[in-house]
């Protein structure tokens, strides 16, 4: 287990406060001026070294993603936007960021913009976080009179404001493009990808996109140095992270492990363990809704992280581990997630906004057993003629969890739907096709 | 995708209150100079709050007005995002998440409270409730599931009964306590919390 002297989120559970004068107990804002002394090239390379990947899903190496930003500021400023659009079935951690430790991300977006050339910075919270925007207004309200953002922020010289945006409810908004359509006041849909946003992002302007928690944790590093990020967790995959463990299990919970912990470990030490024991275990989905399931006989040795998720051909995403026991239905479930998908599904590609569809309803009818032998078969085929085939990665994340269904539960669903596609007598059924075959008197 | 319909009676005007206009000034400041675009998504806010909890046609071209901005692009955005609401949904709008994490703790539980208290039919405006609910997608509390929102708060950690005894607080005029539903500080694991000692019993 992490040690308590090297978790990050030391106000995870708001035993402290989040107002400013308890935060800065905690040790934020302590010598912001002094870390941005050393220079922009070194807060990146520092970046670099803590191997640090970002958070919100695809775990793109951060301090590179910094260096893509122009050095110098051309004829258009920069921006900085943080996503925390968060919707991810089965992810509440930038939540308790926000109400909890809004110091520790204000004063990462003063760094990270630091580094980057940026002046402005934006911050879009869904919609239905709305409290826990009014917490982080009355944060950044704080850090205003305290004079450590605004003109000249914490003596550094550097002029840096934030706003809040409000997103309103949808899921697609989390895509970065899409997230930029809608702070233009467009409808959300995803751009055409390049160009990236580091080159041509809000309103044409470089703009570098970043999760709420890979943000928090960049002053952490900077004050501890790289070295002690990189340390924690397994090469590639370092560092520590919050994980959302929800579900069938007894005390669900969100809590700050190092990487690489097994998952296991996870829900039996800080979850209180599967409801009806470990053996009552049937899936879990690792990483929020779009990462496809794993089986129990994975489960057992899993670690958490990146990589070894990725040989298991599931993925970390957003490390919202949803547990589901041997109670439920698996068919339903993965059928709630593929509506889910239907609902939030921009509509601007063909094959995700009809695809989405598609398989909500043939789950629907899986789950009931009335769909044929066959379609099964044909399930696989829809997902598979949705993945790579839209703009964004909506259609992986719609498609990934179907296919991981079909991939570890495929003999279930085909003891539910044994029902023949062939119409051997006549079953008054007007939509199968060769009905007409079997009239006699024709 | 997501069918949106538009309420079927329309009031024929629409203005915000000097108070809202001194907001809408205030948010206009937040964007970039001829970016007064960006701030169509608050002021449809700011419109659905001070129209009893929805958005009338002629708010919409009141605002394409304000911002310069074509009729049609304000109502692509009020029609894409499912927040904002197009018909009345009353005083107390009720959204019970279903999504996967609270639906296997039982989130269908509380729709069923919801049906005995308020209307047989989501999306339904009660008028003598003044009320009206909804299933909606991931609300973003999975490890507080099953839970509900209504209007900018969420309850949490329900089961059928509480939910019932909320509905009726709510239905009464009262305002419930937003929250954990079972005493629990907020994402901790309940009696079984293994880390940050030192700082919870400091």
């Amino acid at each position: 287990m992490l040690n308590d002297k090297d978790r990050i989120f030391r106000n995870l559970y708001n035993d402290l406060g989040s107002d400013f004068e308890s935060a800065r107990k905690r040790g934020d804002w302590s010598n912001t001026k002094e870390i941005c002394e050393k220079g922009k090239d070194w807060i990146i390379n520092e970046i670099k070294l803590s191997e640090l990947r970002g958070r919100g899903g695809a775990g793109f190496p951060t301090g590179l993603k910094w260096s893509f930003a122009p050095k110098e500021v051309g004829s258009r400023p920069h921006y900085l936007v943080i996503n925390a659009d968060e919707s991810e079935p089965g992810t509440c951690k930038d939540r308790d960021i926000l109400r909890f430790e809004p110091h520790k991300l204000i004063e990462g977006c003063l760094l990270a913009s630091y580094a980057v050339n940026v002046h402005t910075c934006y911050i879009y919270i869904r919609g239905e976080y709305y409290n826990e925007g009014q917490k982080l207004q009355k944060a950044i309200d704080e850090a205003y009179e305290n004079k450590v953002i605004g003109e000249n922020a914490s003596g550094t010289g550097w002029d840096f404001d934030i706003y809040i945006h409000y997103g309103a409810g949808a899921y697609i908004c989390g895509e970065e493009t899409a997230l930029l359509e809608s702070l233009e006041g467009k409808k959300g849909q995803p751009r055409l990808k390049p160009p990236f946003p580091a080159l041509i992002g809000l309103y044409g302007c470089p703009t570098i996109i970043n999760n709420v928690e890979t943000i928090a944790v960049v002053p952490t590093i900077l004050r501890r140095g790289g070295e002690w990020f990189s340390k924690l967790g397994k090469p590639k995959n370092t560092g520590t992270k919050i994980f959302c463990i929800s579900g069938n299990v007894n005390n669900p919970c969100n809590v700050e492990e190092e990487m690489g912990v097994p998952l296991k470990d996870l829900i039996e030490t800080h979850a209180g363990g599967v409801i009806g024991g470990w053996d009552n275990l049937q899936a879990v989905i690792p990483g929020g809704s779009s990462m496809p399931l794993l089986p129990k006989k994975t489960c057992d040795t899993i670690t958490m992280d990146f990589d070894s998720l990725m040989t298991e051909k599931s993925g970390l995403g957003t490390a919202g581990i949803v547990v589901i026991n041997k109670d439920q239905d698996i068919i339903k479930c993965m059928a709630r997630i593929a509506r889910f998908y239907k609902h939030e599904s921009c509509g601007q590609c063909t094959p995700c906004r009809e695809g989405s569809g598609w398989m909500w309803r043939m789950l629907e009818r899986m789950a009931k057993g009335e769909a044929s032998r066959d379609e099964v078969d044909m399930l696989m085929d829809v997902t598979k003629q949705i993945e790579g085939h839209t703009i964004c990665a909506f259609g992986e994340g719609s498609s990934w969890p179907v296919q991981g269904l079909l991939r570890h539960f495929k003999d279930e669903i085909k003891k539910r739907n044994k029902f023949d596609p062939i119409v051997k007598d006549n079953k008054n059924i007007p939509y199968l096709v060769d009905q007409h075959l079997l009239d006699k008197n024709a | 995708m997501t069918l949106r319909k538009i309420s079927k009676e329309q009031p024929d005007n629409f203005e915000f209150t000097e108070e809202n206009l001194n907001e809408v000034n205030k948010i206009i400041k937040k964007y970039p100079e001829g970016k007064k675009q960006s701030a169509v998504m608050s002021l449809l806010y700011l419109a659905q709050k001070q129209n009893d909890n929805w958005i009338p046609l002629s708010a919409m071209k009141y605002i394409g007005k304000l911002l310069e901005m074509p009729y049609v692009k304000v109502y692509e955005v009020a029609t894409f995002y499912t927040m904002y609401n197009l018909t009345p949904v009353g005083k107390n709008f009720i959204q019970v998440c279903t999504t996967t994490p609270c639906m296997i703790r039982g989130a269908y539980k509380l729709v069923e409270a919801c049906k005995e208290k308020i209307s047989e039919n989501e999306n339904e405006f009660v008028k003598e409730k003044n009320c009206s609910w909804m299933e909606v997608e991931c609300l973003g509390a999975c490890i507080n599931a099953p839970m509900m929102q209504i209007n900018d708060d969420y309850y949490e950690d329900l089961d059928k009964e509480k939910t019932l005894k909320i509905l009726d607080q709510i239905i009464s005029g009262k305002k419930p306590e937003p929250g954990s539903y079972r005493g629990r500080l907020n994402s901790e694991p309940e009696n079984n919390r293994k880390t940050l000692l030192d700082i919870k019993n400091a």
